[in-house]
Formats: C-alpha cells, structure tokens, sequence
C-alpha cells in the first residue's frame, strides 16, 4: 500500500569547515493521512533537521521523501512549517502576516476575492480575530504562536509541521493551546508532524510517536501507536492506565539508558 | 546645581498635577537642558581664558565674544550685498525703461547680478553640493548592498574592491575627479557647475561605502526564520526585497546613512577648500588669505556653523528613520 507521506533511508551530512558531519542515518518513516506524528528525541538529535528535510528547507543527502507519491527536495506551501519562535514579521500586523500567505499560496488557484474570507476564517480558527490589526510585539508569546499556526493552516497544507511550537510557552498557556490544537485537527483532519520534547504532550496530541536516537548519526530508535479515543480529556487521562502506559513507554525510552 | 533643580521643580505651578512619571520626566529634561548650559558655559569661559594667550601673525586668537562680532559683521555684509543687488536690480530697470523710451525697439534684458557670495550663499552652496552628492552615493549604495547581502558570490566579487576604496582620502580623488569632469561635463547650467558636479562626486566617492557596507550587513543579518518563512510560501525575489529583506535592514541602512552624511559633510569641506569650489570651504580658505585681524573670527564662525549644520543634518536622517522605521519602540541615538 502507498501512504501518504513517506521518508525512506534519509540520512544528512552536514560539511561545516570541511569536517564532515553525520547528523541522520536511516531514517524510516511512513505517515498516513490525517495522521499527527510526534518526533521526540533529546536536544541535539537532530529532530529539526527532519522537519527541514520533509519542508525542503534542507536537502537529505541520502534517499528521500515522497509526498502523494512525488519526491519533495524544495520547500512548498503544501508543506507549511509552524517555527519554534513563531516567526511573524514584526512589521506586519496580525492579518498582513497571514495574508501574506494567503496571497502567494493563492495566487492562480483561487480568486483574489476570498482572501480576506479566508484570512479571517483562519484567524478565527486560532480565536485571534479580536487581534488582527496588533503588531506581533503587542501581543502575547501564546498569542504570536496561534498566529503562527493560523499562517500554517491558511496554507491548505498537505502536511503541517511544527517545530516545537510550544517549547517557549509557559504550563498553562501550552495546555490551553494543546486542547485548541487537538480541536482543530479533529474538525480539519490535516496531517501533522510535530517536533516536541514533553512527554505528555506527545501523547496527548499523537497517533504515533516517533522516538529519536541520540546522535550522530540519530536514527528512529522506536516507533509507538497511540492507540487512546479521541476526543481526548487531559484530566480524564491522567489516571487513565492506557494513557499512564504509553507515558511511562516513552519515558522508558528516553531515560532508559540504553539509548 | 541640586539647589537650582529644587527652586525649578518649587517654582513649576502645575508639578502636582502631573502623574509621577511625566513629572520625573520634565525634570529629567530640566536636568539634561541644564547640564548641557553648563557645559556649554565652562567651555566659553575655558576658550576666552585661552584664546586671550594665544597670539598669532594675524592677531589674538578670536575668544567668543570676537566670534560673535563676527557673525553680526557677516550678517551686516549679507545685508549690504543683498541691498546691492536690489540698487542694481533698480538700476537696469531704470535704464532699460530710458531706452525703451528713447528706441522701443530696444531688446531690453535683465542681467543677473555678480558680486561677491555672502556667507549665507557659500552656506547653501555647501548644503546643495552635499545633498546631491550623498543622494548620488545612496541611490548607489543602497541597491548594490542589497545585491552584495543577498548573494555572496557578488558580494565575494565586489568585497576586495571596497575594502581598498573605503579608506581613500577624498584629497587624492579630487585632481582625478576634476580632470574627468572637465573632461566629459559640459553644462551652461547656473546651479549644476563644473566646480558643483567635481565636489559632489567626491562627496559620493566617499560617502558610499557607509551606506553600502551597512546595507550589506543589514541584509545579510535578516532573521533566519523570517527567510524560511520566504521559502516556505514561495515568495517571488521582489516581494521577498520588498516585505522581508528592506524592513529588516532599514536600521543598519540608516546607521549608514548617517555615517555617509556625516562623512560626506565633511569631505566636502576639504574638497572645497582644495579645489576652490564654491561653498563654505572655499569660503575658510579665502579668509585665510585675505588675512585681515577678522580672518580668524571669520572662519571660527564658519567651524561653529559647519558643526552646527553636521548635527543639524544627522537630526534630519533621524527623524526620516523614524518616519519610515517600523519599530516605533525602538530608541534611535
């Protein structure tokens, strides 16, 4: 069977001062549609640069990714990234930055007329149309990321990957945002591959999780199915058996040692 | 000094019904507007205690009260060659009215007048020169830094080139410049002269490279981020300059901007004086000459003046920034 997004025998040399530097090896993965993947590995295994790989932000220097059946070596809209530092243009507001997008991702498939249509749906997606005039350095860090991810979304990705979009958020804010993110993935169904390093919130938010090796030369060391009814409750989960088994399996893997 | 803020804070009527903060910040501004007159005087008294030991062949050492004579004798020559070229204006009319009484075919003109520049006129000399020549250097300037940021094969090609140029002193330019212009302008224009173009082509030979190494930098330093952003939704080269690259780099484009004008303000000084360019150079260099007991308190007034219009001219870079900036937070100095 062909699935829907598929990394085969990825690897990456990075050449810095013409030391040669083996980040990825052997990287396997396939993803189906309307998957979300979780990518967790501790710092440094090279987590980001498999998200750049399949955005086309780097090129792999051993085999490939296949999306739909057609390799991928050049970023794409159809592959929108959520950055880490939410990446706005502090010099657009709001709406601009994600009209932005909209217009160039739009541009010879749909009429300019729906752009403002479209930009405010997705605005509203994320609950930040109350914002949409505000400079990025107006709103707050939790705000900035929503944006981000309405940009992201604005794109019609085939596939949308995160880069631990969370990661600089505080406790509450990341839960709150976790719970939208899980509202819109069940109302729009995309593909998600996500980089994180919390525990929980791979879990939470995954169908797999893709567990790194530490590198060089990081590979995929286990792959774990979540297998938890959605729609999903973080309290109702935290006593959850089930739940508390795929944690401590993840756990297990990272702090095990053997890795 | 803490004494005089007490009675400037008692004697403000209104000091309670301001919150706190504008409060501190109106003494904030007393303060600094007060140690700035104080610095100001301690100087003048420390030039006038100095200038009053100095004796040169052309006399004393002008102190600040000489200087200011000065400036009313140039306001006085600038009033009485204006009223010249009134009389002479009043006087072709006249005369051309006899003829044309006299022969009505008479083919009466009006002949601009010729005397001697003022100080105001060698002032606004300065100030055409320098404009046009810093704005030739930034239509230059601005563009290639983008070109040198965005590609490093360019900016490869193009570095060593501006590292020799860079430090060349306007004063070795100039014969060059002079010789070509010379050779290839050819103008009847009152405004754009030789003398003009030699002087604000050595302004922009040396006012480029602030501009441009910024420029350069700016665009290089573009937040990685912000250029995957670019990539990912595939924006075309001129939207990517235009809505990505540019609004990153006006502050460094700015800061070399300054620098150019800064630079080119005072190149062109030189270049004047060497050169016998009209303008404000020209005008230090005449006095030297004329070596009259006001020559020195004549070109002290120049110096103050061309210090004065050197911050003058960066306060106006400054205020542009600020207008197209989009940081409007940020602290500009």
């Amino acid at each position: 069977m062909q699935c829907y997004l598929e990394l085969s025998n990825v690897g990456i040399e990075f050449n810095t001062n013409n030391v040669p530097f083996k980040a990825l090896s052997n990287v396997n993965l396939k993803v189906n549609k309307g998957d979300f993947v979780s990518l967790i590995g501790h710092s440094g295994c090279g987590k980001s640069t498999i998200l750049n790989i399949i955005a086309g932000l780097h090129q792999a220097t051993e085999g490939g990714v296949i999306l739909e059946g057609r390799q991928v070596d050049s970023p794409n809209p159809d592959r929108a990234v959520v950055f880490q530092n939410h990446a706005l243009l502090p010099w657009l507001t709001v709406y601009e930055n994600v009209e932005l997008a909209v217009k160039q991702v739009f541009k010879g498939r749909r009429p300019a007329s729906e752009v403002k249509g479209w930009v405010e749906h997705n605005l509203d997606l994320v609950s930040m149309t109350h914002a949409k005039d505000k400079l990025p350095h107006e709103i707050s860090g939790g705000m900035k990321q929503r944006v981000g991810i309405a940009r992201g979304l604005s794109m019609e990705p085939k596939v949308l990957l995160m880069d631990e979009p969370f990661g600089a958020l505080d406790a509450l804010t990341r839960a709150h945002l976790q719970d939208e993110l899980m509202r819109i993935h069940s109302s729009l169904n995309n593909t998600v591959i996500m980089i994180t390093h919390d525990v929980d919130e791979a879990v939470l938010l995954s169908d797999k999780i893709v567990m790194l090796t530490v590198g060089p030369e990081a590979s995929i060391g286990e792959l774990l199915e979540v297998n938890l009814e959605r729609p999903r409750d973080r309290l109702a989960l935290a006593d959850d058996t089930a739940y508390i088994g795929y944690r401590n399996d993840v756990l297990r893997f990272l702090y095990g040692g053997t890795h | 000094m803490e004494a005089i803020l007490n009675k400037i804070r008692l004697t403000l009527p209104s000091a309670n019904s301001f919150d706190f903060a504008s409060g501190s910040a109106i003494t904030k501004m007393f303060r600094s507007w007060i140690l700035a007159g104080t610095g100001i005087l301690v100087f003048l008294f420390m030039w006038h205690v100095a200038a009053s030991n100095i004796n040169t062949s052309l006399g004393q050492f002008p102190g600040p009260t000489q200087v200011w004579e000065q400036v009313g004798s140039l306001k006085a020559d600038y009033q009485r060659e204006k009223q010249r070229e009134r009389d002479f204006m009043v006087r072709q009319q006249e005369r051309n009215a006899e003829r044309l009484a006299v022969d009505p075919d008479y083919d009466a003109r009006i002949r601009p007048y010729t005397g001697r520049p003022t100080f105001v006129d060698q002032v606004q000399t300065s100030l055409l020169t320098v404009g046009f020549g810093f704005f030739i250097a930034t239509i230059i300037a601005i563009p290639l830094g983008i070109i040198c940021g965005l590609n490093s094969s360019i900016y490869s090609a193009i570095n060593p080139l501006i590292q020799v140029f860079k430090p060349v002193s306007p004063l070795a330019w100039l014969p060059l410049v002079t010789m070509v212009v010379s050779a290839l302008y050819v103008s009847d224009s009152e405004v754009f002269t030789k003398a003009f173009v030699t002087s604000a082509i050595t302004v922009s030979l040396c006012s480029l490279w602030p501009t441009l190494i910024n420029t350069t930098v700016g665009v290089t330093s573009v937040d990685k981020d912000l250029i995957n952003v670019s990539r990912v939704i595939q924006l075309p080269a001129h939207l990517h300059v235009t809505k990505i690259v540019l609004p990153s780099a006006v502050p460094m484009i700015f800061t070399g901007m300054r620098m150019s004008l800064a630079t080119g303000w005072m190149v062109l000084i030189a270049a004047e004086m060497l050169a016998q360019n009209p303008g404000l150079g020209k005008f230090i260099w005449d006095e030297f000459q004329n070596g009259s007991s006001d020559s020195l308190g004549r070109i002290m007034v120049a110096v103050i003046a061309i210090g004065l219009i050197g911050f003058a001219l960066d306060k106006i870079m400054l205020l542009i920034q600020r207008k197209v900036s989009w940081d409007k937070t940020a602290v500009l100095r």
